[in-house]
């Protein structure tokens, strides 16, 4: 069952990856161990007409290794623009990111994109799968972003066979061929993790994942996080706003008033 | 890779974006079609004109021309001589054309240029020979009458051409029958004297055509043309036949029943006009009509004399083939008075040239052109002489390239705002794909790729639908023709039988390269706008 997360993913993060499950059986809690994710004094504005709107201001959030982080917060407290910064998907106006141990959100392009391409996964509320394409070309469209026609071509076969084996442990084995319309929106966002573990990323980033979705799914989509985390030790940072599904992370931490307070 | 996943599947799932690529289809497939047909009509301009004009002319500037060809000749092939194949020395001189419809009717007199053609000469024009209307003639020109046997089907029209019922008669077999219709009518006329102006007018006419074996200056009388004022009886100007072939006989009555006069073969224009799309003739082989043109001295005065068609030139370019008139060369310089009685050297007012094969026109033109004086001898090709035909069919080429290029390119204006349209529709898409690693670059190869694959099928289609349409733009036309009750292509109109087409292949890869192109083209800005997208904004996008 692990096969597939174990062999998309470099040998150094797989390591990583056994380190921590030994530790979690060993009993020991998760504080201690190595930094992989770190904000340090995050500040992000908007502005609208003339106004600064400040979201962040002054956040700072580490993250270990093997850890399932949850980041609670109001609707419009700033969550989803933290993601983003984390992501490096938009640029703070001040403050840095770290990921194992590089300051990611001061480099070119290029290598940010390829770094979220391999090494952060997202996951979104409303799912954002590609509407034209299948399950199993969304789950394999990460790894077409990374690859080049000819490499792609070569690699084709494991490829699709990862992406199969993905589906199956999401639990979307026989789903494979199906448009997103075609799929409720559980099972959406089932594919939409099977993308985001394709290339076997250090962490996965979680926008409210459950927030589109009724109590009963909400419910499995958090199981299926929380084995994603226990069995393979993914690290997890979960933002949402709903304090049941928080309280099933190993932390818990409070967004207010665009900064960080523990729960 | 991705890209061209989903420009596959957008190409796939948007048919607007191929609704917007339809006038780019027409417009290929149209520029195709005008292209190919006006292909074909300059071709088939060129080659009519090209056989109708020799490759370079030598021409005097003058009407009297200019003495001694067989000199002129020897200097040219001394010159130039490995680019010359052969020479034909030739007259040209404006004349008059008089001839009497139907033998009873009014005269109908026409402006022509009349040409002398060595009809001797070995070679002389296969180009000319094949446009006349008896197959003998076609084989071996002869200034002669022949019996019948005539062309009732036009040669050049490969089974399209309607007949021409009353080229069936032409020959002897008409010629015999007009005169004795001549004769039984004169007998009438002189019978009743109110007939008799006019018909006593021909019997002149007839009278005198027996006579003119030597150039006749005309008294004014003649001049006018106005034979009626001359008394009807004139029998004592003693006939001799105007037939070169029959010459020699003596003081004899010309029998326009078993002889002809010198041979001369017309324009078919000049003899004939259309009436509902058959052609009707007003002269037919075997006719007599008179020629009126000036002498070569100084002043020029007019002579006339009396011809016997014996054949039709049909070149299908109507400017030649309704002012075209040729007689035999030494008949003409005769008339003209363009021999020098005392050596026996003729005159002539041009020499055609034709090349060798494969020969440099202009290189050739301007060797010829340093031996003459320019004041007194123009050489041209004939290229030159019909440069403005030519250049304009290449100019309504060129315009109606510029036209359709036009529409494909307000049809480039349409996929540049379907494509803004589609990059607006999938600005969400756009920043998912960002948030999974894609480059601007790739997002921008996912628009650009789509835009040359719609130019592509929008092209390809284009000139699929373009070739299969000339290919069969003569059936398309005929059926065009039979459902709306009217040809289309009328060749009465046209000269041509067929809608000439020609498709050439570079016209053919450019007009797809650039519908191509303008689709690529349309596509860079939107595909820009895409590529620039911030990507969370375009996430956050509903
Ligand atoms: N592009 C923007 N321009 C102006 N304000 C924005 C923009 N994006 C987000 N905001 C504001 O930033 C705040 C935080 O938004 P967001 O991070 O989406 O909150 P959350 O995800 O916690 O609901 C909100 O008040 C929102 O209105
Ligand atoms: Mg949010």
């Amino acid at each position: 069952m692990s096969e597939a997360v174990r062999s998309t993913r470099s040998a150094a993060a797989s390591s990583h990856v056994e380190a921590a499950a030994s530790y979690r059986q060993t009993g020991r809690t998760a504080s201690g161990r190595r930094i992989q994710l770190e904000a340090r004094g995050l500040k992000k504005s908007y502005f609208k007409a003339g106004h600064e709107i400040p979201v962040l201001r002054g956040v700072n959030l580490t993250v270990q290794q093997g850890e399932f982080l949850a980041v609670i917060g109001q609707s419009g407290s700033g969550k989803s623009t933290l993601l983003h910064l984390l992501a490096t998907l938009d640029g703070a106006d001040a403050g840095e990111v770290w990921l194992d141990g590089m300051r990611i959100d001061n480099l070119p392009r290029r290598r940010r994109d390829a770094l979220r391409n391999r090494k952060l996964g997202m996951i979104f509320q409303f799912y954002h799968l590609l509407p034209e394409l299948t399950a199993l070309e969304n789950v394999l469209a990460p790894l077409m972003i990374a690859h080049g026609l000819w490499s792609w071509l070569r690699h084709r076969r494991s490829h699709v066979q990862n992406a199969r084996r993905l589906l199956e442990q999401v639990g979307l084995g026989q789903r494979w061929q199906h448009l997103p319309r075609e799929l409720s929106g559980g099972e959406m966002q089932r594919t939409a993790i099977a993308r985001a573990l394709a290339p076997g990323p250090a962490v996965l980033l979680a926008d409210e994942p459950t927030g589109n979705l009724d109590q009963h799914t909400g419910a499995e989509i958090m199981q299926l996080l929380r084995s994603l985390n226990r069995q393979h030790g993914l690290t997890i940072v979960m933002v949402t706003h709903d304090l049941a599904n928080a309280q099933q992370a190993h932390r818990v931490v409070r967004l207010v008033e665009g900064r960080i307070e523990s729960a | 890779m991705y890209k061209y996943l989903l420009c596959w599947r957008y190409l796939r799932s948007r048919y607007i974006a191929l609704a917007s690529i339809v006038s780019v289809t027409l417009g290929v497939a149209t520029m195709i079609v005008v292209n190919a047909v006006m292909a074909g009509f300059a071709r088939e301009m060129q080659q009519r004109l090209h056989n109708i004009l020799s490759d370079v002319v030598l021409e005097s500037h003058s009407l009297e021309g200019f003495r001694d060809p067989e000199w002129h000749m020897e200097l040219m092939q001394r010159a130039a001589g490995d680019d010359i194949e052969r020479m034909v020395a030739a007259v040209h001189v404006p004349a008059m054309l008089s001839f009497q419809y139907g033998g009873r009717g009014e005269w109908i007199t026409r402006p022509v240029t009349l040409i002398g053609i060595d009809d001797e000469a070995p070679e002389q024009a296969a180009e000319f020979r094949q446009y006349l209307q008896h197959p003998q003639n076609r084989k071996q020109f002869s200034f002669r009458l022949r019996d019948g046997g005539y062309d009732v089907y036009d040669h050049q029209a490969q089974d399209r051409g309607t007949p021409r019922p009353e080229m069936r008669h032409a020959g002897w077999t008409h010629r015999r029958r007009m005169a004795e219709l001549r004769r039984a009518a004169a007998q009438f006329g002189r019978q009743s004297p109110d007939a008799s102006s006019q018909q006593g007018a021909h019997d002149h006419r007839a009278a005198e055509d027996e006579q003119s074996s030597t150039p006749s200056v005309p008294d004014d009388a003649e001049l006018r043309g106005g034979d009626t004022a001359r008394p009807a009886q004139r029998p004592s100007r003693a006939a001799r036949s105007a037939d070169p072939f029959a010459r020699g006989g003596t003081e004899r009555r010309f029998d326009p029943r078993t002889e002809q006069h010198t041979g001369l073969v017309m324009g078919i224009g000049l003899a004939s006009f259309r009436l509902e799309g058959t052609d009707r003739f007003l002269l037919l082989p075997g006719d007599d009509v008179r020629l009126t043109f000036p002498t070569a001295g100084t002043p020029p005065r007019a002579v006339d004399d009396t011809f016997t068609i014996v054949d039709f030139y049909e070149s299908k370019m109507s400017e030649y083939d309704s002012s075209l008139v040729f007689v035999p060369l030494r008949r003409l310089q005769e008339l003209r008075g363009m021999i020098e009685p005392e050596t026996g050297i003729g005159y002539v007012t041009s020499i055609q040239i034709k090349l060798k094969p494969g020969r440099e026109l202009n290189q050739v033109r301007d060797k010829l052109r340093a031996l003459f004086p320019p004041q007194l001898y123009s050489v041209s090709t004939w290229r030159d002489k019909q440069g403005a035909l030519l250049a304009a069919v290449h100019m309504e080429t060129a315009i109606l390239n510029v036209l359709l290029f036009l529409i494909i390119a307000v049809a480039g204006f349409g996929i540049l705002a379907i494509f803004f349209m589609i990059v607006v529709e999938k600005t969400r898409d756009i920043g998912i794909l960002k948030s999974l690693g894609a480059g601007g670059r790739g997002i921008m190869g996912i628009f650009l790729f789509y835009g040359l694959l719609l130019g592509l099928v929008g092209s390809g289609a284009g000139m699929v639908l373009g070739l299969a349409f000339t290919q069969n733009i003569n059936a398309i036309a005929d059926a065009l023709g039979r459902l709306t009750g009217r040809p289309v292509f009328d060749p009465d109109i046209y000269y041509f039988y067929e809608i000439p087409a020609l498709i050439e292949w570079p016209t053919v890869t450019w007009i797809v390269l650039g519908a191509l192109g303008i689709a690529a083209l349309a596509s860079v800005l939107p595909a820009r706008r895409a590529a620039r997208l911030h990507p969370v904004e375009a996430l956050r996008y509903e």
